[in-house]
């Protein structure tokens, strides 16, 4: 019998290495595996390169990662956001790298590493700063940047609910990055709000099919995801 | 007199067609929610993944899975969908996306859009703004003429870096709607009360003004949010 689930986060996470390089759903507070980023802040692998559309927020989950100095490079559409304070204090001091992709690409990258592609040309950046170095080409008289697939070690994903094998149905906006990371990572760990019995979920209400996921845990959501109002500023130590 | 944010916001809405599919960027662009015309179907895109965003949720309803990409709570309009981003870019980027509403820090003569960095700034973050300046065809600007400084923003070239050249069709601001044109800027209307001399004196790029140049039709109020200042 297949069986994905695992009893607890601190076991889905207990074999990312130093220096893995992870990839975490999620776009603002809908869809961030906030249980599992935690629990990997817990088990203490260093020198992270994560991939996510932005720098997550506050003294939690991506945001708390950066602020314990554990990522050695983000690679993000939005860092800036004003609540991405540690990051903004670690990049500012020169301690953390930084990789901007405009977030189309970026997902589109995400995308092809999962679909086994080697790049795709696009349109975004031609011209721009941000395709400074990077291989181009005109296609049917339209200018075009060649970006290469974004492969990770880990990919941590947020669903609403999950079965034994794997699949996966998202709620809301939750969906956002998470069905293209599940198909991207060596190894893919879904966080769900409830583990439901196979069958039941339709085979339409399936968005992640269960052949992407490797590990499952199901886990009540952290209530800082709930908050309406974000915490008052702290400093990075 | 000049028009509000929220002002800038009521004109754009006025132009969006029945049948459009419209990006609104933070800021000034998301505001174009609140005022859009009930007897035109227009559905709102989030690039997070929702297409058929209503109003905004009234206090004590919000749902935490249901946010935009302004990150503010809202609900959904009958026929809306929900999708992953690698679709939601593809909807950008594909052309499909009918019209963008997008902030900007600085407007050049020819259509560049500068809106992701401002020259010297520390932490960069571009998000989703070139994708929707390279994909989107009716590019709209809506911002103040000029910056909190009283300098301009629409310029002959851009100082900052671009985030795409030659993408921008309208731009909207307080004090004037401006078409950008293979002959250059040209201005279509002025807020009431302004002069076309006195919006060119706030722009560095030089203006035509158009032979019907008329003054806007917003009014001073709705629904007890002021649109004029």
């Amino acid at each position: 019998m297949i069986d994905k689930t695992v009893a607890s986060c601190k076991e889905a996470v207990a074999d990312v290495f130093d220096g893995a390089t992870l990839m975490f759903g999620g776009f603002g507070d809908p869809g961030v595996p906030g249980r599992l980023i935690e629990a990997l802040r817990e088990q203490g692998a260093s020198r992270l390169c994560v991939i996510h559309n932005g720098a997550g927020g506050d003294d939690f989950a991506l945001g708390g990662l950066i602020l314990d100095g554990r990522v050695r490079k983000l690679i993000a559409s939005f860092p800036n956001s004003p609540r991405a304070w540690a990051f903004r204090d670690r990049y500012l001091k020169g301690e953390i790298e930084l990789e901007l992709i405009p977030q189309g690409t970026l997902v589109e990258r995400i995308r092809a590493a999962g679909a086994g592609l080697g790049g795709f040309f696009t349109p975004t950046a031609f011209g721009t700063e941000l395709a400074v170095g990077k291989e181009t080409r005109i296609i049917d008289g339209r200018e075009y940047v060649l970006e290469a697939p974004l492969h990770a070690d880990f990919a941590f994903i947020k669903a609403h609910r999950g079965d034994r094998l794997g699949n996966l149905s998202y709620r809301g906006a939750m969906r956002n990055f998470n069905p293209v990371m599940a198909t991207a990572g060596k190894v893919v760990i879904a966080e769900v709000d409830q583990l439901v019995p196979v069958g039941a979920l339709s085979p339409e209400e399936i968005h992640t099919p269960g052949i992407f996921v490797d590990l499952l845990v199901e886990v009540e959501r952290d209530p800082r995801l709930f908050e309406l109002e974000p915490p008052k500023r702290r400093s990075a130590k | 007199m000049t028009l509000t944010r929220d002002g800038i916001a009521y004109r754009v809405a006025l132009d969006l067609p029945e049948g459009s599919y419209v990006n609104l960027g933070i800021g000034i662009p998301i505001l174009v929610t609140a005022y859009l015309p009930p007897d035109k179907e227009i559905f709102i895109h989030s690039e997070n993944g929702l297409l058929g965003v209503g109003p905004m949720s009234l206090p004590g309803t919000e749902d935490p899975d249901f946010l935009n990409a302004s990150k503010q709570f809202v609900t959904l309009v009958p026929g809306a969908s929900l999708f992953d981003h690698a679709l939601s870019f593809t909807m950008i980027r594909g052309g499909h996306i009918t019209h963008s509403v997008i902030g900007a820090i600085e407007v050049a003569a020819n259509g560049d859009l500068a809106n992701w960095r401002v020259s010297g700034e520390k932490v960069p973050g571009v998000g989703g703004a070139m994708d929707l300046a390279f994909g989107v065809r009716n590019l709209y600007v809506a911002m103040n003429h000029v910056t909190n400084k009283g300098e301009p923003k629409i310029l002959n070239h851009c100082t900052c870096p671009l985030t795409a050249p030659r993408c921008v069709r309208r731009i909207y601001t307080d004090m004037a709607l401006i078409e950008v044109t293979p002959e250059g800027l040209l201005l279509r209307e002025v807020a009431r009360g302004l002069t076309a001399e006195a919006v060119q004196a706030c722009t560095e790029a030089p203006l035509r003004v158009a032979d019907d140049c008329r003054e806007m039709t917003v009014p001073d109020e709705f629904k007890g949010v002021r649109l004029t200042a």
